[in-house]
């Protein structure tokens, strides 16, 4: 069945903790690496989750991170409690970025983490709300 | 080339002598922009960065990247390099900036 997980996994990610930021993608990575998913899809995934986990760092009040697989996909989401996108199509833009001067410094703000995962993905949801947090669901095909 | 020929070169030296060096060096990026590597990067790649903090590993190992090359004397600090020591990935230093470091390498072969 479709909705049958063989995997469930669930990653706590900080705001403003830039030293964490990355542990949870690098687990991510080395649960699929451990159950045989192939290199290149591993990658893909390892790409849009890091980014995933670096905006909820960077740009959020926290949230979490969740793998999820079944027999046809695996589903990466990242949910966060806040301040939501006001315009979710600028922010998609190649480019855009509001992150604080002190993130910049450290390299972030290239505006391409939105982008990347969008490229990443199979298919790519998201959805914001200002005052309540952004949702991203992406999901990559195994077959 | 290997990470071992490339520290075996002047201006080149390991900051974590227990990294992997036999590892390949089949291309490179020169970048500093976090999210631009890793649209950008591939296995295999030599990094060249100014860029020194906890994070640079994070896409360092989610890449497998074979070594990060910082430019212009910029070091890791300790917790920064045992990180990368842990991750096998090979830190070194360099005094050259970060333009002359990737003639370096181009010429010695290393692009696709
Ligand atoms: N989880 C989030 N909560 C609030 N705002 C967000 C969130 N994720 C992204 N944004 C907004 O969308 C913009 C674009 O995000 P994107 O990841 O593409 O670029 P960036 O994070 O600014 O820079 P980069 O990812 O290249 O380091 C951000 O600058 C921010 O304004
Ligand atoms: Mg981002």
């Amino acid at each position: 069945m479709a909705n049958e997980y063989i995997i469930r996994e669930k990653y706590l990610v900080i705001a403003n903790d830039f030293n964490a930021a990355g542990d949870a993608s690098a687990s991510i990575k080395t649960t699929l690496k451990k159950i045989g998913v192939n290199s290149a899809l591993v990658r893909r995934i390892s790409i849009a989750a890091y980014e995933a986990e670096l905006n909820i760092a960077i740009h959020s009040e926290g949230g979490e991170m969740v793998l999820l697989m079944n027999k046809e996909d695996i589903i990466l989401q990242a949910n966060d409690h806040g301040p939501g996108i006001p315009d979710v199509s600028l922010a998609m833009k190649e480019g855009y970025s509001t992150a604080p001067e002190t993130a910049r410094m450290l390299g972030f703000g290239a505006g391409m983490g939105l982008p990347n995962m969008k490229r990443c993905a199979s298919d790519f949801q998201i959805t914001s709300e200002v005052g309540k947090g952004t949702n991203i669901q992406m999901v990559f095909k195994v077959a | 080339m290997t990470v071992k020929e490339l520290v075996s070169l002047p201006h080149f030296t390991l900051a974590n002598p227990t990294a992997d060096i036999e590892k390949i060096i089949s291309d490179g990026i020169c970048c500093d922009l976090l999210s631009w590597v890793m649209a950008k990067g591939d296995a295999d790649m030599a990094w060249v960065t100014v860029q020194t903090h906890m994070n640079v590993v994070a896409v360092a190992v989610l890449h497998d990247f074979s070594c990060i090359i910082l430019s212009e004397n910029n070091q890791m600090s300790q917790d920064v390099l045992a990180k990368a020591s842990d991750e096998g990935i090979a830190v070194i230093h360099s005094d050259l900036p970060s333009y002359q470091i990737c003639g370096i390498l181009y010429g010695s072969g290393v692009k696709k």
